[in-house]
């Protein structure tokens, strides 16, 4: 299990360092040198001069990446170059905030996917087994933003019933809570439908297996027969999904925030993008790079643990 | 004779694409005693044991006749009242005992979940688990806090043996249960298994290709042909006496059983009809040595002996 872990920590350390190298020399490609894109065409010679020096513009390439990588080692990610603040804070004071909806995301369309599905295998191959289906793909197929317009039309404009923009007042837990309603719902209604449908394949696959039969022979409730003996089993494939999961709700959520015009690292990125803002543009890639592959890394691991089988098998 | 506890009357089953899996299947199963049930593979064995159980795969459809466990006829019964049967009345034990078991669920705590059935707490439960562990031969603090895939093939079957007996149920449905495992394991089990049903008391039912098995542990024998049972018999008079002409070649096709050394296996040529269109007359008589044009119609059921029933036209009353 250790040497399991080890090699998994190593393989994202991997992939760390060849996205941020990649990235770099992509924004190195990109006609026009930082320092002017980021100053406007009005910038004095000395100011670029002073900009360029500080972002170490006026190094060899090879050693900008060894010195940017080296500074992200020790929790140095540059600066903003309109605030000069630190990117690394920026990144902490935007980042909860998204990762609050993503989290909140994922948990309710984990509940609700995971019984949608169960609920069509107990009732499979009749009248709620075929509506579930017909909405999980309704689901999967309609964008996060088109929901979340008409989210926003109906329960925002038309019924007033929550905020349609922002992230609730700081220190107000219940207007935080009604913010995070709607943006969490057009951001995790697809994934209902995707959970349910993965969900059901693999338990009806389950269902199949002789230890199935066996709960059965001992007058076991198909209730019980599901949730217990069978959903145990068919949701391990689900957790591996979960991670990529996770990951593609926090890059969907750039769009989400900016519908919503919600406060979080999608909508620092969208600004410093359109600012030419690299560092911060750079600091939120890489930050991003390396959660991701920390859940996916955490989700394997954790995957050996939920399984004994496997667990045994790496322990060999 | 004693009243039968479970008694299996014109049975007949078919699964989707009109397969005739049981075509008229009569069967009484007696307190305590071991019935085995022989027959070439797809004839409908396990068929019949899931039947018994009333547990059938998804598509199998009864198309008549019916199955009564104490006088009580399972077919007629509502699902929920046929669950609360198994397990305390009858119980099962599959083929394959690595697949048995939840892969992700400890022994102990299946073993107290399968109790769904009987009365008392969880640890009452537990405990009544420990006690059958032992029974068969298991360390029961150490099964009951493994996972199915910790345990050997061996040990895993009687984990499953243990389970079965948990409720002390009238009889037993043994599908297959020494099949996956070797030959000096295979002769523990069976060992076991007479060991336990002299103490519990229960009926066993054993499906099994193995007529060394039947022999080692039964009363009496089953043989099953095309979905039908063709001979019932005492198991001194089978292989003594074997009455039906696919019943002789059964046995003489048995390795264990062949006296001189031929070098070769005999076989019966030819194969098993189709089920799902099933000739009118004996299901047998295309590979029957004996056959003649008689046995084009449906074959009389025979009682040559108080204990004995032969299918076959060709057996003297
Ligand atoms: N779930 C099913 N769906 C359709 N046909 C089935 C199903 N199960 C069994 N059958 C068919 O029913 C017939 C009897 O099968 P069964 O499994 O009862 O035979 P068996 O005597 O137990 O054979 P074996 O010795 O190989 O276990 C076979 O022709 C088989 O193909
Ligand atoms: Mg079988």
């Amino acid at each position: 299990m250790l040497r399991y872990a080890a090699r998994r920590i190593c393989l994202a350390l991997v992939i760390l360092l060849t996205v941020m190298i990649a990235m770099y020399a992509m924004v190195f490609l990109i006609p026009g040198d930082p320092a002017s894109l980021a100053l406007g065409p009005r910038a004095t010679p000395e100011l670029k001069a002073l900009l360029v020096q500080r972002m170490g513009l006026d190094q060899p390439i090879l050693t900008q990446i060894w010195l940017f990588l080296r500074n992200a080692a020790m929790g140095d990610l540059g600066y903003d170059v309109w605030s000069q603040r630190p990117v690394l804070e920026l990144i902490l004071e935007f980042f909860p905030k998204t990762l609050v909806l993503g989290i909140t995301t994922l948990l309710w369309a984990l509940v609700l996917g995971i019984l949608l599905g169960a609920a069509a295998v107990v009732w499979r191959g009749t009248l709620t087994d075929r509506l579930l289906g017909l909405l999980s793909v309704s689901f999967i197929s309609i964008p996060s933003f088109v929901i979340a317009i008409y989210l926003i039309l109906v329960f925002a404009v038309w019924l007033r019933w929550l905020p349609a923009i922002g992230a609730g007042n700081p220190g107000d837990p219940l207007s935080q809570i009604r913010a995070l309603v709607l943006p969490a719902f057009a951001l995790g209604i697809g994934w209902v439908g995707y959970l349910a449908r993965l969900v059901r394949a693999s338990l009806l696959e389950v269902m199949g297996e002789t230890y199935i039969r066996t709960a059965r022979a001992f007058g076991l409730s198909e209730r019980r027969v599901v949730f217990r003996y069978a959903l145990r089993v068919a949701i391990i494939p689900t957790i591996a999904l979960l991670a990529v999961g996770l990951g593609s709700i926090l890059s969907s959520a750039v769009f989400v925030e900016a519908v919503f015009s919600r406060p979080g690292i999608g909508t620092l990125m969208t600004g410093a993008v359109s600012n030419r803002n690299y560092p911060v543009v750079m600091g939120c890639v890489l930050f991003m790079t390396a959660f991701y592959l920390f859940v996916v890394t955490a989700a394997d691991l954790l995957i050996a643990r939920l399984d004994p089988r496997v667990r045994d098998a790496f322990r060999r | 004779m004693s009243e039968a506890v479970l008694n299996v009357e014109d049975l007949a089953l078919s699964y989707p694409g009109g397969v005739q899996a049981l075509r008229g299947v009569s069967l009484q199963v007696r307190p305590g005693e071991v019935l085995g049930i022989a027959g070439e593979s797809g004839c409908g064995k396990s068929t019949l044991a899931s039947a018994m159980i009333s547990l059938l795969s998804s598509g199998a459809e009864i198309t008549g006749g019916a199955v009564y466990l104490r006088g009580e006829n399972l077919m007629a019964l509502s699902e929920r009242d046929r669950r609360r049967l198994r397990g305390r009345e009858i119980a099962m034990v599959f083929q394959d005992p690595l697949t048995a078991f939840n892969p992700v669920l400890r022994i102990g705590e299946q073993l107290v979940d399968f109790q769904v059935n009987a009365e008392g707490s969880s640890r009452e439960k537990r405990r009544r688990a420990a006690a059958m562990l032992s029974k068969v031969g298991l360390e029961p603090d150490l099964a009951l806090s493994r996972f199915p895939h910790e345990l050997s093939g061996g040990m895993r079957q009687r984990a499953a043996i243990a389970a079965a007996l948990l409720m002390r149920p009238a009889v037993l449905i043994a599908d297959e249960p020494t099949t996956a495992l070797d030959v000096t394991m295979e002769a523990q089990i069976i060992h076991l298994l007479r060991e336990l049903q002299a103490e519990v008391g229960c009926a066993i039912v054993i499906v099994t290709h193995h007529l060394g098995v039947i022999a080692e542990l039964c009363d009496r024998v089953a043989v099953m042909y095309a979905g039908e049972v063709v001979e019932v018999a005492p198991v001194d008079d089978l292989y003594h006496d074997p009455l039906h002409p696919y019943t002789r070649a059964l046995l003489s096709c048995d390795p264990s059983a062949l006296v001189e050394h031929t070098g070769h296996l005999p076989t019966i040529g030819g194969r098993l009809p189709d089920l799902a269109d099933p000739p009118p007359g004996c299901a047998f008589a295309p590979r029957c040595p004996l056959a003649s044009e008689s046995c084009a119609t449906p074959p009389p059921r025979v009682r040559p002996a108080p204990a004995r029933e032969v299918l076959c036209h060709k057996v003297a009353p």
